[in-house]
């Protein structure tokens, strides 16, 4: 078996939210350093407080403003912080149930070491020294040892209410493309396009994927193709690409490569964009160190006959 | 109160997995789902073109390739375009829309798979993306963080203790001496905190896999398999996604679904449980009312192997399994999903009498 091909993929996206009425004030509470949970029909206080009673499904509304210090309900010790968590020194991940509340908010304690945490240990807030209306203002909790914290005396009402967060999340990946596909890259690398046989249907697929979309089965027989191919069919593109250096308007289509039952696709250039037409025979154009064709151009062959490719468009 | 029968009878008839291991790179998703698929079928002897219904369960998150479900469809020749359905949910979710398709009339037969590449990214903060994202998501509160969680409050409540979770460990994995498709089996050291009170012996293997089911209805059940194991009611509930406001304690949409699929009207034999972590047994026997005359996870379960999106199909495929060996005459299975057990299926499972 060649090698395993591997590289780094990272998906990372900033998810822009918007909030509803209940998580608003919360939010934009925690930005002026008030904690604020909402009555339930039932007369629980909820904290963090949601829009929706999770047990009735009930509209929720009545804000009340609960105390910056509670009482650990549970915890785990994290003595391996890991990215994006709130504090990057060892802590405790704890829920509290804050003065006021009757449910258990998440968060981290920042506490010396397992043995300085327990079950029912009180602690505050700490405040986030710059503060922007989200879960994060709320620094962390600290060890406190004193009676509930005063209120406020809010009633949830604040200048510029935080109607939305921003939400950056990213994962990161070591991606590997698989038996099939790492088989067509490292052919590629070679200036070669290798595609795999379906045992049962005898359709050759270019990439490979591996399997056979209409029976089902593993395809492993490789088969060399092209390297020239027809042009099957194709759009002209007139919007430029971000981060693309190619000037619009270009062609771009689906080339069945000689030999092949599937269609692949690729920019398609040396011709003016509006001499391309399908049936256009073309070939691959490779640059130094390109380890995929750059494009297809012409070869200069008449064009091929609709019939001959017409499976394939 | 009693369980409604299901409308028609509905049975599991072939089961089959993939070892489970700590990498796969030279495979595909589709590569690696094939192998189960053909064999589920050839257990049958159904071809693709035979089977009325196709679902799957799975998630691009785990290796961060969008639609890869698309792709693992070339694998079960959905060319011309078969009937077909996908949940981005455990497997388990998937049979049971394929149960209520059964149910219907529409099919007589299903085919339901489900795969799970963890191996490319880091699937402990993979999962924190499932997590509310405005409170809870910004903290990245990892998988094994929230279970940690659940298990100091156990603790606290008397419920259990660290002796007594490493004990669910180490039966686990001497069960799974049994089971070549496992990935940690036999003596599996306790290991340090991984976030404490929990240790590395105490949470599930990391690892790909994929399975498959195929499921019948009626005479068609019997004439593919010896012995059928009916499916005599399945449900699935779920708990609020506030971890402060459940009793990590407890499992309510457990013990409801267990109810709704009849799991009370008469002992079970055998319990094949999705708890990825040790204390999430300890929840789930106290909700399911599971003593100790029943054998708990005899495949090692979850703590041996745990392809994340086909555990929990694998807990009905084992206990459809035994049934079907004869080694069980009515089995409980039990599939979850989100944080400490926050959402819960359980199906029941029966051979005919012998």
């Amino acid at each position: 078996m060649p090698e395993v091909l591997k590289a780094p993929l990272v998906v990372e996206f900033p998810f822009t939210r918007s909030l509803g009425p209940v998580q608003s004030a919360f939010l934009t509470g925690l930005r002026e350093r008030v904690v604020l949970g909402v009555k339930t029909r039932d007369g629980r206080t909820l904290v963090p407080p949601v829009e929706y009673d999770p047990v009735t499904s009930e509209d929720l509304g009545e804000l009340v403003e609960v105390a910056s210090t509670g009482t650990v309900t549970t915890w785990a010790w994290n003595h391996e912080p890991r990215r994006g968590q709130p504090l990057d020194t060892p802590f405790a991940w704890v829920l509290v149930k804050l003065d006021g509340a009757d449910t258990g908010l998440l968060h981290a304690l920042d506490a010396p070491g397992p043995d300085a945490v327990r079950t029912g240990m009180r602690v505050r807030v700490r405040w986030a020294e710059e503060r922007s209306g989200a879960i994060t203002d709320i620094a962390c909790f600290e060890p406190y040892d004193g009676d509930s914290a005063e209120l406020t005396g809010s009633d949830g009402r604040f200048e510029d209410m935080v109607t939305g967060i921003v939400a950056p999340a990213r994962l990161d990946y070591t991606y590997s493309p698989g038996r099939a596909q790492s088989g067509y890259i490292n052919a590629l690398s070679d200036r070669r396009a290798v595609g795999e046989r379906c045992p049962s249907c005898r359709k050759v697929y270019v990439p490979p994927r591996g399997a056979c979309p209409t029976c089902g089965v593993a395809t492993s027989e490789q088969v060399e193709v092209g390297p020239r191919g027809t042009l099957t069919t194709y759009c002209i593109v007139n919007i430029k690409a971000k981060n693309l250096d190619i000037e619009v308007p270009y062609v771009y289509g689906h080339i069945a490569l000689d030999g092949a039952d599937l269609a692949l696709h690729g920019r398609i250039g040396g011709i003016p964009y509006d001499q391309v037409r399908m049936g256009l025979r073309v070939e691959p154009v490779w640059t130094d160190g390109g380890r995929f064709p750059d494009h297809y151009r012409p070869t200069g062959e008449p064009d091929a006959d609709y019939d001959t490719y017409k499976e394939l468009v | 109160m009693s369980a409604p029968r299901p409308l028609r009878d509905i049975a599991v008839v072939a089961f089959a997995q993939t070892d489970h291991l700590r990498t796969s790179d030279e495979l595909s998703e589709v590569e690696m789902l094939m192998p189960v698929l053909h064999e589920v079928l050839a257990q049958t002897g159904l071809k693709t073109s035979d089977i009325g219904f196709t679902c799957s369960g799975s998630t691009d998150y785990l290796a961060g390739r969008a639609f890869s479900f698309t792709m693992a469809l070339d694998g079960v020749g959905a060319w011309p375009p078969i009937s077909e359905s996908h949940v981005e949910m455990d497997g388990a979710w998937a049979l049971y829309e394929a149960w209520t398709k059964l149910l219907t009339g529409e099919a007589d037969t299903a085919l339901v798979y489900a795969y799970g590449k963890s191996s490319p990214g880091s699937v402990r903060d993979v999962l924190t993306r499932q997590l509310d994202p405005y409170y809870v998501a910004p903290l990245w509160p990892d998988s094994i963080a929230l279970a940690a969680l659940q298990a100091q409050a156990l603790i606290d409540a008397g419920d259990t203790d660290e002796p007594a979770l490493a004990a669910v460990a180490t039966r686990s994995r001497a069960s799974a001496a049994d089971n070549s498709h496992a990935q940690l089996r036999g003596s599996v050291p306790r290991g340090d905190y991984a976030v404490r009170p929990l240790r590395t012996g105490d949470c599930p293997p990391i690892g790909d896999g994929a399975a498959a089911v195929i499921l019948a209805a009626g005479e068609r059940a019997r004439d593919l398999c010896e012995r059928p194991a009916w499916i005599r009611g399945i449900d699935h509930r779920i708990e609020a996604h506030g971890l402060g406001v459940r009793d990590l304690t407890d499992s309510p949409s457990s013990r409801l679904a267990a109810e709704r699929a009849g799991a009370f009207e008469r002992p079970v034999d055998t319990a094949e449980l999705h708890a990825p972590f040790t204390s999430q047994e300890v929840v789930l026997r106290k909700a399911l009312r599971l003593d100790d005359s029943v054998d708990v996870n005899p495949s090692g379960g979850p703590l041996a192997a745990n392809p994340i999106m086909a555990a929990g199909l694998i807990r009905i495929g084992e206990a459809a399994a035994r049934i079907q060996r004869g080694d069980s005459d009515r089995a409980l299975a039990h599939a979850t999903s989100g944080p400490c057990l926050q959402q819960n299926l359980v199906a029941v499972l029966e051979g005919d009498p012998r």
